[in-house]
């Protein structure tokens, strides 16, 4: 048995993310929920599966269960999954596992949180505070952004990496973000705004950061037997890798996983890095960007950041990437930000991403990982 | 954590910070295979035995990675903004997180050699810092 071809993404929902004080969070995920289902052309009552998991600050027992019970339906399928900004990928991969056994011909995928309006700018902070073992590392003071820099260091100097290829990451998901109406932050940027903006942890700049958002959204991953209103998008290929999961314990920080996780995805899909026409990576710190492109196969190691310079990833480059806005512009409400690459995935291979639109796309290359660049995720989505 | 949870990782904890109150950064060292590990587990990374026995590093070790962290995370640490956080690696082989302190911040480097000290930071023991060579 295998995974290719055995599921179709059938539908997709995107809640409005950045500040959305109107909604709680349960009610974001309902509302992404309700209409990826209306998307795929399918009742609620078809749905036969549901993965969820908790919002950061409005946690239940058994997440999945209690939506269903909001929602009042039954699915008889339902799981809880947390593995950090790689969740929904996993989710995605779990998805298309109950349908390619038969247990399931319609599973939602959904994931929302409300970093922004939901919570204290302070609990959010002290939050990415809590990432660390307890006995050997929270005692020096580690946060998200600062374990992050870890590899950032290591990796600049490893290869002697220009900044301001690092920021152009950051420049090119703004001018990607600039072309739709979706993404929290659309106002260009420059690799001088960038590289002059406030430091958090050395290298890492305020501006090669995430932001802090509300964001839901769903996508359902149905049987390909299952015909909904759009151009069906199959998955192709799947693959995962981890290797570590406290930062002091990384066997190296120079590299991730990635390729792993991409090689098997791609065997699986049967294609090669050179027939991906649009690729979705995962870039919450602008620098993993760089260094995902590399670990995945798209350039040598130690020339991501050229790769990115040399206007590759930009919308018309060899590899349009993250035509969202990437999470840096698009929205990080922590695990939704991986959906969001998988939502819009799928817009490219339907072609209904308007301006922002990759000619022709019909393969797409999803990357997420979770943890401080720990475990990796790769999905291979194609066009009918 | 109740009287019931506590496992042989916790006890491991109990002999590290009892190491650490004498001065001695225990890491242990596998007596099948002879690999060197750090944090305490129960098993051999390498080859999965039981036979474990503390070792107290040397206190020698180099600056695999750091970063300066510039806002404190917390309240706790609002007080030593900035501050360095870093990744030593041991001259027996393990690496654990730790910081550099003594030092301007911005003349921490990756190869740097350090020492290793000891620091309250609040709990029952103190704890693993790590000084530039040579530094008083």
């Amino acid at each position: 048995m295998t995974l290719q071809r055995a599921a179709s993404i059938t539908g997709i929902a995107e809640t409005k993310v950045g500040k959305v004080p109107e909604l709680t969070g349960t009610e974001l995920y309902a509302d992404a929920t309700v209409r990826a289902v209306a998307d795929a052309g399918i009742a609620l009552e078809d749905v036969d599966g549901l993965i969820s998991g908790n919002a950061r600050f409005e946690s239940y027992l058994y997440h999945a269960d209690m939506l269903a019970e909001y929602l009042n339906i039954h699915p008889a399928h339902a799981l809880n999954v947390t593995t950090g900004g790689s969740t929904t990928g996993q989710m995605l991969g779990h998805a298309a596992m109950l349908v390619a056994t038969g247990q399931c011909r319609n599973v939602v995928v959904v994931m929302a949180d409300k970093l922004a309006t939901g919570v204290d700018r302070s609990a959010v902070v002290e939050s990415m505070a809590t990432i660390g073992h307890p006995q050997f590392e929270s005692p020096y003071g580690p946060m998200i952004p600062a374990l992050y820099a870890l590899f950032a260091q290591r990796y600049q100097w490893q290869y002697d990496i220009d900044p301001a290829h690092i920021a152009e990451v950051a420049v090119v998901d703004r001018y990607h973000a600039s072309l739709g109406d979706a993404a929290q932050y659309r106002e260009p940027l420059t690799v001088d705004d960038v590289l002059s903006s406030r430091v958090i942890a050395d290298p890492i700049h305020l501006l090669e950061c995430s932001p802090v958002s509300d964001a839901g959204a769903a996508i359902v991953v149905s049987a390909p037997d299952v015909e909904g209103p759009h151009r069906p998008v199959h998955l192709l290929g799947y693959g995962e890798a981890r290797s570590f999961e406290h930062v002091s314990a990384a066997p190296v920080m120079h590299e991730t996983v990635a390729g792993t996780s991409a090689r098997i995805a791609l065997e699986m899909a049967g294609v090669t890095l050179d027939d991906i026409d649009v690729a979705m990576i995962y870039d919450a710190f602008a620098f993993i960007m760089c260094m995902q492109l590399e670990d995945i196969g798209f350039c040598e190691k130690g020339a991501g950041g050229e790769f990115v310079a040399a206007g590759n990833t930009r919308l018309g480059g060899s590899l349009p990437t993250n035509t969202h806005g990437g999470v840096l512009s698009h929205s990080h409400a922590g695990r939704p930000s991986s959906l969001f690459l998988i939502t819009e995935a799928v817009q490219q291979l339907r072609g209904t991403c308007g301006a922002r639109q990759v000619d022709g796309a019909e393969l797409a290359l999803v990357h997420t990982e979770g943890g401080i660049i720990a475990s990796h995720c790769t999905a291979i989505l194609g066009a009918a | 954590m109740s009287k019931e949870a506590t496992s042989a990782v916790l006890t491991q904890i109990d002999e590290f910070l009892e190491g650490c109150r004498h001065g001695e950064l225990l890491i242990q060292r596998c007596e099948t295979c002879g690999r060197a590990q750090f944090y305490p587990r129960t098993y051999c990374g390498g080859c999965h035995g039981r036979s474990l026995r503390w070792e107290a590093a040397s206190g020698a070790g180099t600056v695999y990675s750091f970063t300066v962290v510039r806002r404190a995370p917390s309240a706790a640490f609002a007080d030593r903004v900035p501050y360095v956080l870093a990744i030593v690696e041991l001259a027996e082989g393990p690496r654990l997180m730790s910081t550099v302190v003594d030092i301007d911040p911005g003349e921490v480097e990756i190869g740097m050699p350090v020492t290793l000290g000891f620091e309250g930071r609040g709990g029952d023991a103190p704890l693993p810092v790590f000084r530039r060579e040579g530094a008083a």
